[in-house]
């Protein structure tokens, strides 16, 4: 229906391919407006509204994706943005039923026995889900980008949601430091990629992606201000995939953040990071032929570099980290980072096969991800948080279904076959080693075999460990939507190896750049002259010169 | 019919796994024996029609259900007479393991049943997978089962046992999956982007169009996940650790058929798919499979709990099987084979007997034990029957694969007319000192067990009477089940262990038709191999000259290969 309105404008295919995110934002409002409603009874639907909006979206994508507006597009990777924005909603709306509960849960059992008067200063419910789908939204956005504008203000706006949701997570001060830690290294990294953007627009005369993609093509050599510009954007979105060297914040925020916070900030920056890099690196994937023949595309040496490095580093660093941890969430935070590290061997392998697997990837991890955190956020000890591996000892004697759903994941997470985990490393792999990444692979091979050993450590101490005195006062919360959601994505990486042809058909978004797609992307933005004008004056006449050379 | 079967040989223990799981606890292991023994009926009646007895040749041939056609996965599922040997193996040691284990488990049944059934459908699978991802798969899930088998029934450092098992076995098997991975691209590029992981298909690949460098590498990374499951000398820490923790039945299946699944790699993927490798690598390997038979024979020799003893004879063992492989001809690969088999049979029953010493006195130690013939007559025949078999005494099943892994490895030089090798006699003579040590230390250990006067665990008063064994429960974590059993063997004690002795006596007296039939598998598995060893004899190295017997300049040459090329070179290319 959106999209029908928006046929007769000409700015019809941008907007066209923005409807789920519009939607979100409908969505951001409302949630915000019924956040603060007098009636518990609307309080409570908040989140049952927020996941229908993101069910909506997920129509909505479906629909949008399916149009003639992706052929018109002049997007980079055009088909990036239909799966990418499904895959959010689909485990956006896991999360939602993580925090749905536990989000205000001390403040309106206070309003419930008459404890407290209902206060709006105080709920923070609406605010939560607000944020939450204009940050799901900004995700989405990322995949659409087409300019360094559009991607820089994407970014941010993924990002800048997360420092309140952080704050407000749970009322514990150590949320409250975790926010603002998160707050300003996010803002030190922005800078960071913002200068970034500035060198390459120096360097190339445009803003638009696919133009700049065109120009650089054409250059013989990539001058140095570009390299150095793709550097710095790299290692500033390297803060949003927790990769090093940026990656100092990720333990500190994921333990003072509340657990249905961390699942977010598990998956959702991770993607986002993936994404923007995919869409950034767009710019200097240059078509090329491998030995057999193959077309394949290339990077200039000093960034692929760059991205070997941080990839090997945050592989070894991650995992090694993650080893020396009782405290759950920041176990986790370290395997976060060693996740990144395995989405960051994608990017090296490139648009295609590369970019695909991770898309692929990011299927399984999320999935185990939010399964993992859906188990933590089930339980309470003395209406605090379980976070040690202590509280969780001999989980399965009192909480069965939880104690294997946990093993389950992390099992799936070592990547154990036949789980979705390790199909998820096989198609890394197999795209690695196909485009001549084996020694970045053997390396991911030999960092997963350490990951084994902190992972065992969720199977072990549920499973095989007894309660002790502590674990006594360890409970499942009074809400059953968090152990709903652990079991939904515990069957899930137990189910999905079964329609695995189907995920990986669905994650097949991306194809290897040609001369002739980056002329046809460069050329549609001539012919969306009059948006391309609103946006950016230089435009119109930069791609003139393109064509004219 | 018999792709049927193939799929029966899966699906019964995984039907027995879920019905174990949903049916009440006291009738798992009722569920998990017939489910095993089901499964036995089924090898058996696969083996009966098998086709491909005499000819080596692999059946089923039916491709399988197509999994992942993007990256050419597929579950195909098929074997030669060695894998179908071993599937019966399998098949065979599984419901004697689960009636072995009826008292000793008592808690927590559930789980210990529905875990073997688990395993077993994992350890078939291997031996009937006909696509690497699928071999991969079953050969990597058995590592789950084993996990919470050793880690919830173990003894009392049943934990870091688990996990050290775990993580050393997982740790060689990514390598190995990036050298299969490896194989599959490299398939992928040379066929126009068409994937397979058909191991015929690969191994036909590797060993014909890829170039001798990588076949070194490949072969390297296919080796690293094999060594530790076998396991090799400097990698065979976890397993004396492991067996020590596993219960009984654990340790029958691990020694039986989980060690298998290492030589069974080797045989059936590392040989076949990168015999450059093979052949360059062939005397390092077949050192250390010498100092594994020499150094932990040794260590035997000084073990004082008897359950220890037998892991670590398991290495030595396992090291004759190695070198009967890397002697490169068929009579060695035979002969390994051979072993495989009865190896898992004779180590197997070791491990059952000391199991029922173990339940009943509550110790394996040697210095607490001894002179049992006085009390266990019967337990003390089979114990002194299934020793003779294990060390090799001729007329019982372990003598054959011994005596022709040794032959294989005697002959096994580089002038020999038919199939050429790089060992020889000398090789074959000081691990036949194995030999001497084996005996040595096992006939040591019977004299402990089973003669002299009689020694009990102090305080210990079983088998007086009906009266209550006072057997020190020495942190196991079972509680003694002692005066539930009587003082001798019991009927299903028994019941397990003569099985098992025909078995062993049968294959002694007349081992020609496994001869004959793994033979053709073996000479199909070699055939690659004649040539290459005689140049390899010839020139001493088959690797082109800048990487000659050179790891660093190899490293070097790796490592350039897999840089990017230059941009602006490759650009120009398609401009």
């Amino acid at each position: 229906m959106i999209s029908s309105l928006l046929a007769a404008s000409n700015m019809s295919s941008k907007l066209t391919l923005i409807a789920p995110e519009i939607l979100l934002f409908v969505g951001s409002v409302v949630v915000a407006v019924l956040g603060l409603a007098r009636s518990t009874a609307i309080r409570r639907a908040v989140p049952t509204v927020t996941a229908l909006f993101l069910l909506g979206s997920i129509g909505v994508t479906a629909y949008v994706y399916r149009t003639d507006a992706v052929e018109t597009s002049n997007l980079l990777l055009p088909q990036l943005g239909g799966f990418v924005k499904a895959l959010i909603a689909v485990i956006g709306i896991l999360l939602v039923m993580i925090a749905g509960p536990a989000i205000d849960r001390r403040l309106e059992e206070a309003f419930d026995s008459g404890g407290a008067a209902f206060d709006p200063i105080r709920v923070m419910r609406g605010e939560y889900f607000a944020f939450f789908l204009l940050s799901l939204a900004g995700t989405m956005l990322i995949a659409n980008a087409n300019d360094l504008i559009w991607l820089f203000l994407a970014i941010e706006l993924s990002s800048l949601p997360t420092y309140v949701m952080v704050a407000v997570s749970r009322g514990s001060r150590r949320a409250q430091e975790a926010a603002v830690k998160y707050f300003y290294l996010g803002a030190l990294s922005a800078a960071t990629f913002l200068y970034g953007f500035a060198l390459l627009y120096g360097a190339s005369g445009t803003l638009d992606l696919a133009e700049m993609r065109m120009v650089f093509a054409n250059m013989p050599e990539l001058p140095t201000l570009a390299i150095l510009g793709g550097v710095m954007a790299i290692l500033g979105i390297a803060f949003k995939l927790a990769a090093v060297p940026m990656h100092f914040y990720a333990p500190d925020v994921y333990e003072g953040a509340g657990s249905q916070t961390t699942a977010f900030l598990g998956f959702m920056p991770k993607i986002a990071g993936a994404v923007a890099l995919m869409v950034l690196l767009g710019v200097f994937w240059t078509p090329a032929t491998d030995a057999s023949g193959a077309a394949t595309a290339v990077l200039p040496n000093a960034i692929l570099a760059t991205l070997w490095m941080i990839a090997v580093l945050t592989m070894v660093l991650g995992n090694i980290g993650a080893l020396l941890q009782r405290n759950v969430k920041r176990m986790l935070a370290y395997s976060s980072i060693a996740q990144s590290g395995y989405l960051l061997i994608g990017i090296v392998t490139g648009p295609g096969a590369g970019y695909n697997s991770i898309l692929f990837y990011l299927i399984g991890y999320g999935v185990m991800n939010t399964a993992v955190f859906a188990v933590l956020g089930s339980l309470e000890r003395q209406g605090e948080e379980v976070e040690t591996l202590d509280d969780l000892s001999g989980l399965r004697q009192r909480q069965p279904a939880l104690a294997w759903m946990l093993a389950l994941s992390a099992i799936g997470l070592i990547g154990i076959p036949p789980l979705i985990g390790f199909f998820g490393k096989l198609a890394l792999f197999a795209a690695a080693i196909d485009h001549g990444q084996t020694a970045l692979v053997i390396i991911a091979a030999v960092t997963t075999a350490v990951s084994a050993f902190y992972y065992l450590q969720l199977v072990a101490v549920p499973m095989l460990g007894s309660p002790t005195a502590r674990t006594d006062a360890v409970h499942a919360v009074p809400s059953s939507w968090p152990r709903v959601a652990a079991v939904v994505c515990g069957v899930g990486v137990l189910v999905m190896p079964l329609a695995i042809e189907r995920l990986v058909t669905a994650s097949a978004a991306t194809e290897v750049p040609t001369t002739q797609s980056i002329e046809a992307a460069a050329g549609a933005v001539e012919t969306d002259a009059v948006d391309a004008a609103v946006l950016d004056p230089a435009a119109g006449s930069t791609g003139a010169k393109i064509a004219a050379r | 019919m018999l792709p049927a079967l193939t799929y029966l040989l899966l699906l019964v223990p995984i039907a027995a796994a879920a019905a174990v799981s949903l049916a009440p606890s006291r009738t798992a292991k009722w569920i998990a024996t017939f489910g095993s023994l089901a499964a036995f009926v089924v090898s058996l009646a696969f083996a009966w029609s098998f086709p491909g007895w005499s000819d080596g040749s692999m059946h089923p041939a039916e491709a399988g259900i197509s999994i992942m056609p993007s990256l050419g996965i597929s579950l195909t599922m098929g074997t030669d007479s060695v894998g179908l040997m071993l599937i019966l193996l399998t098949t065979f040691l599984m419901p004697l393991a689960m009636i072995g284990s009826f008292t000793a488990v008592t808690e927590r049944e559930k789980e210990y049943y529905g875990w073997f059934m688990l395993l077993e459908a994992a350890m078939v699978g291997v031996f009937l997978a006909k696509d690497a991802i699928m071999f991969y798969t079953a050969y990597e899930f058995t590592l789950v089962p084993m996990f919470f088998l050793i880690s919830i029934f173990g003894g009392k450092d049943r934990r870091p046992a688990s996990i050290k098992f775990f993580l050393y076995t997982f740790l060689g098997s990514v390598l190995t999956l990036s050298g299969i991975i490896y194989i599959a691209a490299n398939y992928a590029n040379a066929h126009g982007g068409q994937w397979t992981f058909d191991l015929a298909a690969l191994a036909n690949h590797c060993s014909t169009a890829m170039d001798r460098t990588t076949q070194y590498w490949v072969f390297i990374l296919l080796m690293a996940g094999f060594a530790v499951k076998v396991p090799l000398f400097p990698v065979h820490t976890w397993l004396p650790l492991a067996h020590d923790q596993a219960p009984t039945a654990g340790s029958v299946i691990l020694a039986g058929t989980l060690l298998k699944l290492g030589t069974y790699g080797v045989y059936r993927i590392a040989l076949p798919t990168a015999p450059v490798g093979g052949v360059e690598l062939d005397q390092f390997f077949a050192i250390l499979c010498v100092i594994a038979i020499v150094n932990t024979a040794l260590i035997c020799w000084v073990q004082k709990d008897a359950k220890k003893l037998i892991a670590y004879s398991s290495v030595s063992h396992l090291g004759f099987c190695m070198l009967g492989l890397f002697a490169l001809n068929p009579l060695g690969a035979t002969g390994s084979v051979m072993y495989m088999t009865n190896h898992g049979l004779s180590t197997g029953e070791l491990f059952l007997c000391i199991g029922m010493i173990y339940e009943r006195y509550n110790t394996k130690n040697m210095d607490e034990l001894g002179g049992l013939f006085k009390k266990m007559p019967v337990w003390s025949f089979f114990m002194v029957l299934f020793t003779f078999a294990s060390l090799g005494l001729p007329g019982l099943n372990g003598f054959v694969g011994e005596f022709l892994c040794l032959m294989g490895c005697f002959i096994a030089e580089p002038g020999a007319s038919n199939y050429p090798g790089l060992l020889g006699p000398w090789w074959a003579l000081i691990a036949g000192s194995g030999l001497i040590l084996a005996a040595m230390y096992l006939l040591i250990m019977l004299g402990k067990l089973v003669w002299g006067p009689l020694r009990e665990p102090h305080g210990d008063g079983h088998g007086d009477a009906h009266g209550h064994g006072g057997a020190q429960d020495h942190g196991g974590s079972h509680a003694t089940h002692g005066s539930t059993l009587p003082r001798d063997l019991s009927a299903r004690e028994i019941g397990i262990l003569v099985p098992l002795a025909i078995v062993c006596l049968a294959i002694g007296f007349y081992p020609k038709p496994m001869l004959e039939a793994i033979t053709p598998s073996a000479e199909k598995v070699l055939a690659g191999y004649p040539a290459l060893v005689t140049e390899y004899a010839a020139n001493g190295s088959l690797l082109p000259a800048t990487a000659a017997g050179s790891p660093e300049v190899a490293i070097a040459d790796v490592v350039t290969a897999t840089e990017p090329t230059s941009r602006t070179n490759e650009v120009n290319q398609t401009r």
